[in-house]
């Protein structure tokens, strides 16, 4: 309880460790986690993805600052790439983010994604659990890239942004599939450049193709901004705002929000827990080398024998 | 569970020194060699480095001077790690230093200094040798 009592006090330096022994999956931080989780549950998460470069972490920086002005504490966290080469990555996000370092009231995180797909890292929503739990009033998730799967932001925030650049056009089609179902705001960043109107009505239309979308009641707003010159950022807070009051509006919107939450949370934990325990378990036994050594002389077809080693598995456990 | 624990380094260049190429070159043979680099970039002030450090959680500061303020910044992020409970980070620093400042910036706590021409691999070498991820 030690730890949990210094992370609810608010200590930084506990804090910071405590995402590190998440990050390198430190069995005992499951349980601070254990402990913390009764004092979660109270900040609002923002999430905020885009292509490279579109300038996340410029907008983030100023949405901390318009945040402050208003009193209120924030937590970021902002994700990169690991590289699939070196398994080192370079955490670029901080540059653009540091004028905040010396507050008191921020607390900015840099996380690689260490192989995990999604946009995120398997250690974010427990690190949202944390910062949460050490109070910030917002927490704001950078994630990298945008593909095709990368929405798992959605999952782990109440309000997603989706943030582009004008003239992507043609790229926006390709992201049709992937990204733009799961805005619940659009941000035409770098407006300064030309073209941006272009693109908020290629935005709108995909939008309005998707009709689905507005079963809840929440049409996205598309807008602009210009994040170098903090042009456009005042509106994006109030559309985040906005979409709060539209997820708290009826008792309904809350539970499925929470329902969806918990879900998705307790899917990715048990999915976590399967691949590093009983994965792990598996490729150490005996069974499974044997089993290695049989279909390298092609005695057994690998079909089989993966089902003769899972369904034996899942028997045990259910004993 | 399997624990990985992983080498986190910040690179930071204090002071108004604008020499960033070497510093960038760093952190990039850092991530080959697979650790997670933290970068701040310019104009850093010694409080914004050690706040960054801790908030980051990282095992290894690298401070980048090109510009002659060393002998003022270096001690500070020393200092400052000190008064913050957090010298158990490592310090080293790179870029151009008088003949006579290394001894001395050694002597307070500098793990290490290294000026042009050092080869990467050395550069990586002494993290590998020297920094441990905190266990
Ligand atoms: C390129 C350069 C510039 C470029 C910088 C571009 C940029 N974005 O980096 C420009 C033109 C902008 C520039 C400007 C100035 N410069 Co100049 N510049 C140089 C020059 C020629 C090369 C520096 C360089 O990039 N080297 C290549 C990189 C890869 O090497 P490096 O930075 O040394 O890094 C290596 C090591 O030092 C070490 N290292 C460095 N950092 C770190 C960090 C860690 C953690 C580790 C482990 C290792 C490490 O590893 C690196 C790889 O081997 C040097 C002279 C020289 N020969 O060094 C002068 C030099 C640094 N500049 C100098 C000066 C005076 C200036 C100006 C003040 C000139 C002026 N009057 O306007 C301005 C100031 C700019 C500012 N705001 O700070 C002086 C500094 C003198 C001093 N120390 O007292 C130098 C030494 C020239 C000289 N002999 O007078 N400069
Ligand atoms: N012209 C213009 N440039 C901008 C604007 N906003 C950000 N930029 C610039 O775009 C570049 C990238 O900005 P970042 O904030 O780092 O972008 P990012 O999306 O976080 O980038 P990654 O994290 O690398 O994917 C920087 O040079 C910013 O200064 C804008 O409104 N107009
Ligand atoms: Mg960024």
């Amino acid at each position: 309880m030690v730890i949990a009592e210094k992370i609810i006090s608010g200590d930084i330096r506990a804090v910071a460790r405590l995402i590190r022994d998440i990050d390198d999956t430190v069995p005992e931080a499951r349980e601070v986690l254990k402990d913390l989780y009764p004092y979660t549950g109270k900040a609002y998460v923002v999430g905020i993805t885009g292509a490279p470069g579109v300038g996340k972490s410029t907008l983030v920086d100023q949405m901390i600052a318009h945040l402050r002005k208003a009193k209120k504490t924030v937590g970021v966290l902002a994700v990169d790439p690991t590289s699939p080469f070196s398994g080192g990555a370079i955490l670029g996000d901080r540059v653009r983010m540091q004028r905040h370092s010396m507050d008191e009231g921020v607390f900015i995180r840099s996380m690689a994604t260490r192989g995990y797909f999604g946009g995120l890292t398997q250690s974010t929503r427990s690190a949202i659990d944390v910062l949460d739990a050490m109070g910030k009033d917002y927490i704001i998730v950078e994630t990298v890239g945008v593909g095709q799967d990368e929405i798992d932001i959605v999952r782990s925030a109440h309000t997603t942004i989706i943030t582009l650049v004008p003239g992507m056009g043609d790229d926006i089609q390709a992201l049709k599939a992937g990204i733009l179902e799961v805005g619940d705001i659009f941000v035409i960043n770098k407006a300064d450049r030309e073209g941006a109107d272009r693109t908020i009505n290629d935005i709108r239309l995909m939008i309005e193709m998707d009709e689905k979308r507005y079963k809840d009641g929440w049409k996205p707003p598309i807008l602009t901004a210009q994040a170098v010159f903090d042009k456009g950022v005042k509106e994006i807070l109030g559309e985040i705002e906005n979409h709060r009051k539209h997820l708290l509006s009826s008792k309904q919107m809350q539970s499925i929000f929470k329902y969806e939450k918990a879900r998705n949370d307790l899917v990715e934990m048990i999915k976590d827990r399967i691949v590093s325990d009983v994965l792990a378990d598996i490729i150490h036994s005996r069974e499974f080398e044997e089993a290695l050594q049989l279909i390298m002389e092609r005695k057994i077809d690998p079909y089989t024998a993966c089902d003769n080693i899972v369904l034996k598995k899942i028997k045990k456990g259910n004993k | 569970m399997n624990q990985k624990r992983k080498i986190r380094i910040l690179v930071a260049k204090p002071g108004l020194d604008g020499h960033d190429r070497g510093s960038r070159i760093i952190a990039r043979a850092y991530r080959d060699a697979g650790f997670e680099v933290v970068y701040t970039g310019l104009h850093q002030t010694p409080e914004e480095v050690v706040q960054a450090a801790i908030q980051e959680d990282v095992d290894m500061i690298g401070l980048s001077s090109l510009a002659g303020a060393h002998m003022y910044l270096f001690p500070r992020v020393l200092e400052l790690l000190k008064e913050n409970g957090a010298d158990d980070i490592v310090v080293c620093g790179g870029g151009i230093f008088p003949e006579e400042d290394i001894p001395k910036l050694k002597k307070i706590g500098i793990k290490e200094i290294f000026t042009p021409g050092t080869p990467l691999g050395e550069v990586v070498n002494w993290v590998e040798e020297n920094v441990k991820p905190r266990s």
